[in-house]
């Protein structure tokens, strides 16, 4: 009788965690990977070393649910295999390549749940590639993570519930926080009244950011246009347009974030089918609510497949591993599918009234200007990608890399590509659906050259 | 409704030699339609790996080679870039005595045909290319050789065509070819019919399913080469690389990025796609880092791969049709039209104008498969998975 290779989850984040759960529990031994050193994904992540703060310092309301996630995982020691620190670079066809401590291990894998998480969103601005300028989340990581600010006098820019809580954190922390910049308007935010009714806590948390942000003296600045961050060789301040008339600010770093993208590069590779999708207004693969996808024994949980949070991600982990079990013919709790199916619809009805609360504001990148950088690593700016959709008639996303770099870089496109489709979707008079997705191609993430070979190593 | 276009030259394929084609076609003041089935320059020609090479070609393809060296060094003037082209030299390696003694006996072979190849021993090598590792016993060097960017080049030709004139219709498979009067008819995509005296067949690793609607079939293969792709770095290759017997090749951009190919991949589910493999990128990694000593600490940030049609005797096809008149071949180049390319773009342009070329191109001949066709070709081989019909059909002819 052949053994069955063990199930694969790639993420140690609240969906992760939550499919390993389930296959334990139902007896299977699965395989976890996760490129950081502890389990809990970017928003539960843990610290490197103690630093005496309690986990309540550290994830505030959410410290019970972190907490959790965190001790049962540790419980499953003996039960599965669990490599942290480590990548998978490349999949497909039941078969593994995973980037170890040097060394490449080839793991075949029965069944695979994709737990890849997110990461910012950003659309460029002038200056956001000066020192001092970072994300929301990575704001978010430098104090929770390392208990470090990102400077002395910060502005936080953007959209999204994000964009608060990380902004309250700071001020909480004692950091000065000159401003809060929100792109959305504040009329926009009666959409959250509509919220009330489905998540109550969430609501009130985040009116109780941005009224205590208000009580500490932080203005909050709303409908926030033409924003740009101001400096020779590093910040050292920001300016917008709003309601006409010309703002500015002194600050010496700035916190900034569109909300999230889906990392979906691993779920390209295994062959999932991607469908446009309105609300996270970008290409995600295709699952149902179990989390099943276009391919047979791929499964898709968390925000790595769609933006819907970490207590979503915690339930969509578990029903995916519940389907995998099914799928598999094992026994699994049909009546628990369905409660964890029956939250999963009254989060993501919950997430269209936050995207609505604080709409993407995509004209951002339409706006640009030509000398503004849209990729990092290539040094593509905004005037190169316009003259080569002219010069070279290009109407595609992958033809558009083809010709211009866009993409090419360390980030593989996952940061400049969500606008140099906008640019091309405005310069060519299409939809942004109708413009394609960049392609993914391993390795996902930058690989050292001399990553041992161990089936060449044991040949020799 | 469906549109009516007329044209003197219809070309099939968007790639290098469709688009070279155009070019010279509008030149000659022909009006052209090139149609590809998805976007010009996007296969073999836009996924190679760049090397403008005419090292190590059979002495048959040299005089095609010379004509296109000729034209390399001038894409601004005739397109309006320069593809990134480089004229660094290109320094074929030898692993072993046998295989200097290759490069030695192709040296000898080739004399005649202006490369100015020069053979390097090992302490002249070790000098002059310092970048190299200690494993390598001579090689040859052709100075005039080099690399270009291929996602430019090929794009670059079809864009120059549109801009000079000619019908580009991409996303245009053509559906069917019928005979009119002594013209063709293509029934283009959804919504054109183009009208024309002269077929164009530059379709590329596709070129043998419209060869054998006409009777001539062609025991064409496909292969999936692969590059990976290192971070940009200081200068490290100052000449394009390739190795006697194959394994391995690179380049060095002039952003920094080292190119490295030399395997090949399965293709996907549909054929017509292929993507890198973990193996095969590790493979290419191990081997670059054990060759080029200065790349051991570099990061390979991407890979890539793509179609090409391989005929066995790794000869493309190029010429007028053994069976229909005003149809003209050009394809199955077997992994190395990208130098040659732009110069069987003049050489199909002058079959069309003058009914033959100035350039010699007899060894490409389709006649040579007509054996073959008597037999008809085992189809299984090719990788399409589509079922062939065990007897060449012709259709409308």
């Amino acid at each position: 009788m052949t053994v069955r290779p063990q199930p694969l989850i790639v993420g140690a984040g609240p969906a992760g965690v939550r499919a390993a759960g389930a296959l334990v529990a139902a007896g299977l031994r699965p395989l976890v990977v996760d490129e950081a050193p502890a389990c809990g994904g970017q928003i539960y992540r843990q610290r490197l070393v103690d630093d005496g703060r309690s986990t309540r310092s550290l994830y505030g309301s959410e410290a019970p649910k972190a907490e959790r996630l965190h001790r049962d995982f540790a419980a499953f020691e003996g039960r599965i295999d669990y490599w942290p620190q480590a990548l998978v670079w490349s999949l497909g066809d039941g078969e593994a390549h995973v980037a170890l401590a040097g060394r490449n291990r080839k793991v075949a894998y029965d069944g695979l749940i994709l737990a890849t998480g997110a990461s910012d969103r950003v659309l460029p601005v002038p200056g956001w590639t000066l020192p001092g300028v970072f994300t929301l989340g990575g704001a978010q990581i430098a104090l929770k993570s390392q208990g470090c600010a990102i400077g002395s006098r910060v502005v936080f820019a953007g959209a999204g519930p994000l964009l608060y809580l990380v902004a309250w954190q700071y001020m909480k922390a004692g950091v000065n926080v000159a401003a809060v910049l929100d792109a959305t308007p504040l009329m926009a935010k009666r959409h959250l009244l509509r919220g009330l009714a489905l998540e109550p806590a969430i609501i009130l948390r985040g009116m109780r950011f941005a009224a205590e942000l208000r009580l500490r003296g932080v203005a909050i600045h709303y409908a926030v246009e033409d924003f740009a961050i101001v400096g020779e060789t590093r910040v050292t301040g920001v300016r917008w347009r709003q309601g006409g008339h010309e703002r500015s600010l002194v600050c010496d770093s700035v916190g900034y974030g569109l909300a999230l993208r889906s990392e979906t590069q691993l779920a390209d590779l295994a062959g999932c089918r991607f469908t446009f999708n309105e609300r996270d207004r970008a290409m995600l693969p295709e699952r149902d609510i179990s989390g099943r996808s276009s391919v047979v024994g791929v499964y898709l949980a968390g925000d790595g497949a769609g933006i819907a949070g970490a207590d979503a991600a915690e339930l969509a982990g578990e029903r995916a591993a519940l389907a995998l079990l099914e799928d598999r013919g094992l026994p699994y709790p049909p009546v628990r599918a369905l409660d964890l199916e029956r939250k999963l619809t009254r989060i993501s009805r919950f997430r269209d009234v936050l995207e609505a609360a604080f709409p993407y504001p995509a004209h951002w990148a339409k706006r640009v200007a030509d000398d503004t950088l849209i990729c990092r690593c290539e040094e593509v700016t905004a005037g190169t990608l316009r003259q080569s959709v002219r010069d070279f008639a290009v109407d595609e996303i992958n033809r558009l890399k083809a010709v211009s770099r866009i993409g090419m870089g360390r980030c593989q496109g996952r940061f400049c590509g969500a606008s140099a489709a906008e640019i091309l979707a405005a310069e060519t008079g299409r939809g942004i659906d109708a413009v394609g997705r960049l392609r993914a191609q391993p390795p996902v993430k930058p690989l050292p050259m001399t990553l041992a070979d161990e089936k060449q190593e044991a040949a020799q | 409704m469906r549109g009516r276009l007329n044209v003197d030259v219809a070309i099939i394929g968007g790639g290098l030699v469709g688009s070279s084609a155009a070019l010279a076609l509008r030149a000659m003041g022909m009006s052209v339609a090139l149609i590809d089935s998805r976007y010009c320059g996007a296969q073999a020609s836009g996924v190679n790996y760049g090397g403008v090479r005419r090292q190590g070609r059979p002495p048959e393809q040299l005089p095609l080679a010379q004509r296109a060296h000729a034209i390399w060094p001038r894409l601004k003037e005739r397109i309006g870039i320069d593809g990134e082209y480089l004229c660094s030299g290109h320094l074929k390696l030898a692993a072993n005595e046998t295989d200097m003694a290759s490069l030695e006996a192709y040296a000898a072979k080739v004399s005649d045909y202006g490369l100015d190849l020069e053979l390097i021993g090992h302490n002249d090598l070790r000098r002059r290319f310092p970048f190299l590792g200690k494993n390598i016993v001579g090689a040859s060097f052709c100075p005039g050789d080099g690399h270009a960017n291929p996602r430019l080049v090929a794009s670059g030709f079809a864009a120059a065509a549109r801009r000079a004139g000619a019908h580009v219709l991409e996303n245009t498979p053509v559906r069917e070819i019928t005979r009119d009067g002594g013209g063709f008819v293509l029934e283009a995509g959804d919504v054109i019919d183009v009208y024309t005296p002269v077929v164009v067949n530059s379709a590329g690793a596709w070129g043998d399913e419209f060869a054998a609607l006409f009777g001539e079939p062609v025991p064409l293969t496909r292969i999936y080469p692969s590059m990976v792709v290192t971070e940009p770095l200081a200068p490290v290759l100052t000449v394009n690389i390739g190795m006697e017997g194959g394994g391995v090749y690179a380049r060095q951009v002039e952003r920094g990025n080292c190119i490295v190919g030399g395997e090949r991949v399965q293709p996907l589910a549909d054929p017509d796609f292929s993507r890198p493999r973990g193996e095969t990128a590790l493979t290419m990694m191990n081997r670059a880092a054990a060759l080029f000593p200065g790349l051991r600490h570099a990061h390979v940030i991407r890979s890539w791969s793509g179609t090409e049609g391989m005929i066995a005797d790794r000869n493309p096809v190029i010429g007028p049709s053994s069976t229909t008149p005003g149809l003209i071949h050009a394809f199955g180049f077997s992994g190395a039209g990208f130098q040659i390319a732009p110069g069987v773009g003049e050489v199909l342009a002058e079959l069309v104008r003058d009914g033959r070329s100035t350039t010699p191109i007899g060894a490409f001949s389709i006649s040579r498969f007509a054996a073959d066709a008597r037999q008809s070709i085992d189809r299984t081989i090719h990788g399409s998975g589509a079922e062939r019909e065990p007897e060449p059909q012709q259709r409308g002819v």
